[in-house]
């Protein structure tokens, strides 16, 4: 996935839609930039397969050597298959964030909230002014 | 910090932060008040006519300004705040972010300071210092220190320098150790305790060998101002006693790690070589042509020296520190890692094991308290405490699992609360998560198991001795 393509929380998780089945599905990650900002991550949560979740609502936490940070949902919706590997494989997210760093996958219920997510230049913006 | 826990545990349950009575506000007023403007050239500038929203936003400045790691700090304390009070326009949030920043920027540089940023440094303000938390990563830095050597800038540590006749009466009659017996080159670590014998801070008093009638107080950046205050309304004007802070004119490195004497004996042009000087003995030397006091002292549980040089020469001997160490495989060290290393040697750090409302004995500072026929601020009610067991006690504590407990979070006995958790990390050298933590005594048999609270889940913890790392070479 190209980090151009991608819609983002303020928070740093990045969204991904695609139609699947009828509807959209979004694959969620976090972004480089957050990686990069954590760094010594050693430790991922991810939720289980069926919750739901809604926009802004917690469905994990990333621990690192200096601090714990919730991770937050970008999208409305069901999680339909979550990247059980990641746990395992930590130095995904620094080296692939945007590929096998992927978290979860959500099957989208309610698309309005999409409308306050950044677009890769807003997102890029935030970044460089340092948060 | 109750405040900060307080915020916290509202923000994952979702409720609304309180914005009121924050201690924090008090303390960060004092220091804006006391910020250098000179050092802040520009930044000051457009904070004029933001007086009404420096107010506005003085709550969410006070969140911020967290004691410690603040880059990390704010980026999670947005995210909590945001999932408290739900979301606001992201116009008005970069709005926010910048008027904290010119409210934010009045935090001093060391002299290295350039030299961290043009090298990497991630910078962060601590006790009122920008610093560099890491360079590369906390784990590559403590590691590289564990097994060849770090340069640390410890620059922001407070140096104050006693001259005269008075100075050791003096100096004895503040600091809960004997500085009148000490020898010249002698270094001890001791506390700064106050009437009630809470402890304001701990130090350590060096005797100069040369000239041995002064003396030099390095204390931790975050209390400097209280302490001069505090020593300051103590002096009688009667005495022979000079009081200098050294803290601007100096800078101080520490170099640490199996590799670090061997590195700064090379670069020696004068004075004794560091592995013939005993440990906590400082003498003054030559190295890589600038002056400096050299002292076998560390923060890390790691074998090496520190060192400090005038502020102008401070840059050159840093780099020829990293330059004379490089193969050896010295990097500098950020604050980052100087925390997870002084975690594992299980030393404590002021703001967490150590504040004016812990006692020495319950911060399991017995050896650090000579009550034999003195007197300082609080030696009488550290005298009766002397006599019976302490309510709490000071332990460590190993987590199975990834998860890490961390400062503020409770700890349990069944069903118990018995104290809380004051510094918590991953460790780098023993790949789990390891704590300290403060309970009640009658928590301690061996037989159980205590648990903490890791966000709503129990963790099982359990005691184990202190200092967690103890190096074998």
């Amino acid at each position: 996935m190209k980090p151009e393509e991608l819609l983002y929380n303020e928070t740093h998780e990045w969204a991904h839609i695609a139609p699947s089945g009828g509807g959209n599905v979004a694959t969620i990650g976090i972004s480089a930039f957050a990686v990069e900002q954590l760094t010594d991550i050693v430790f991922l949560e991810l939720p289980a397969v069926g919750r739901t979740v809604a926009a802004g609502e917690e469905f994990g936490e990333v621990e690192s050597v200096k601090a714990v940070s919730p991770l937050y949902s970008p999208v409305d919706g069901e999680i339909i298959e979550v990247n059980t590997d990641l746990p395992n494989h930590l130095e995904h997210l620094g080296s692939d964030p945007y590929g096998k760093g992927w978290l979860i996958r959500v099957r989208l219920g309610d698309e309005s909230s999409l409308a306050r997510l950044l677009k890769f230049d807003a997102y890029q913006k935030q970044c460089a002014e340092g948060h | 910090m109750s405040d900060r826990r307080a915020a916290l545990r509202a923000a994952l349950k979702g409720e609304r932060l309180g914005t009121g009575g924050s201690p924090r506000r008090g303390e960060r007023r004092r220091r804006l008040s006391r910020g250098s403007p000179s050092r802040v050239e520009g930044r000051e500038v457009g904070d004029r006519g933001l007086a009404s929203e420096r107010r506005a936003t003085e709550a969410t400045v006070a969140r911020l300004a967290s004691d410690h790691w603040r880059t990390d700090g704010r980026r999670l304390e947005w995210r909590r705040r945001r999932v408290a009070v739900g979301r606001r326009p992201a116009v008005l949030f970069r709005i926010q972010t910048w008027i904290v920043r010119l409210t934010m920027s009045d935090s001093a540089r060391t002299p290295l300071y350039s030299w961290h940023v043009a090298h990497g440094g991630r910078m962060v303000e601590f006790a009122g210092w920008w610093m560099p938390i890491q360079f590369t990563s906390i784990v590559e830095e403590h590691r590289a220190t564990r097994e060849r050597a770090g340069l640390f800038d410890i620059s922001h540590m407070g140096r104050i320098r006693f001259r005269g006749a008075s100075a050791p009466r003096f100096l004895d009659r503040m600091l809960t150790r004997r500085v009148t017996d000490l020898k010249p080159g002698g270094i001890r670590y001791s506390l700064v305790t106050n009437d009630q014998g809470g402890i304001l801070d701990d130090v350590l008093i060096y005797r100069m060998l040369e000239p041995a009638d002064e003396y030099l107080l390095v204390v931790n950046a975050s209390n400097r101002l209280k302490l001069l205050d505090w020593f300051g309304a103590r002096t009688d004007a009667a005495e022979d006693l000079a009081r200098s802070d050294e803290t601007e004119s100096t800078a101080m490195i520490a170099v640490q790690g199996p590799a670090a004497i061997g590195i700064v004996n090379t670069l020696i042009d004068a004075g004794p070589s560091v592995d013939s000087m005993k440990y906590y003995a400082s003498s003054p030397a030559r190295v890589a042509g600038v002056p400096v006091l050299l002292s076998r002292t560390g923060y890390t549980g790691e074998d090496g020296c520190e060192l400090v040089a005038p502020a102008e020469s401070v840059e050159s001997l840093w780099a020829t520190l990293l330059r004379g160490g490089e193969a050896a495989g010295a990097v500098p060290v950020g604050l980052g890692a100087r925390d997870t290393l002084r975690l594992e040697g299980g030393m404590p750090l002021y703001g967490h094991e150590l504040t004016e409302s812990i006692n020495p004995f319950e911060a399991d500072l017995a050896f650090a308290v000579n009550l034999g026929g003195r007197a300082f601020p609080g030696s009488n009610v550290l005298e009766s405490a002397s006599e019976r067991p302490t309510d709490r006690v000071r332990i460590g504590l190993t987590v199975d699992g990834k998860r890490v407990p961390r400062e503020g979070f409770e700890v349990f006995d069944g069903d118990q609360r018995v104290g809380e958790v004051t510094s918590g990390t991953f460790s780098p050298t023993f790949e789990r998560p390891i704590a300290m933590a403060f309970v009640r005594r009658s928590a301690l048999s061996p037989s159980r198991a205590l648990t903490v609270d890791i966000r709503g889940k129990r963790e099982t913890a359990r005691i184990t001795r202190l200092p967690f790392y103890r190096r074998t070479r």
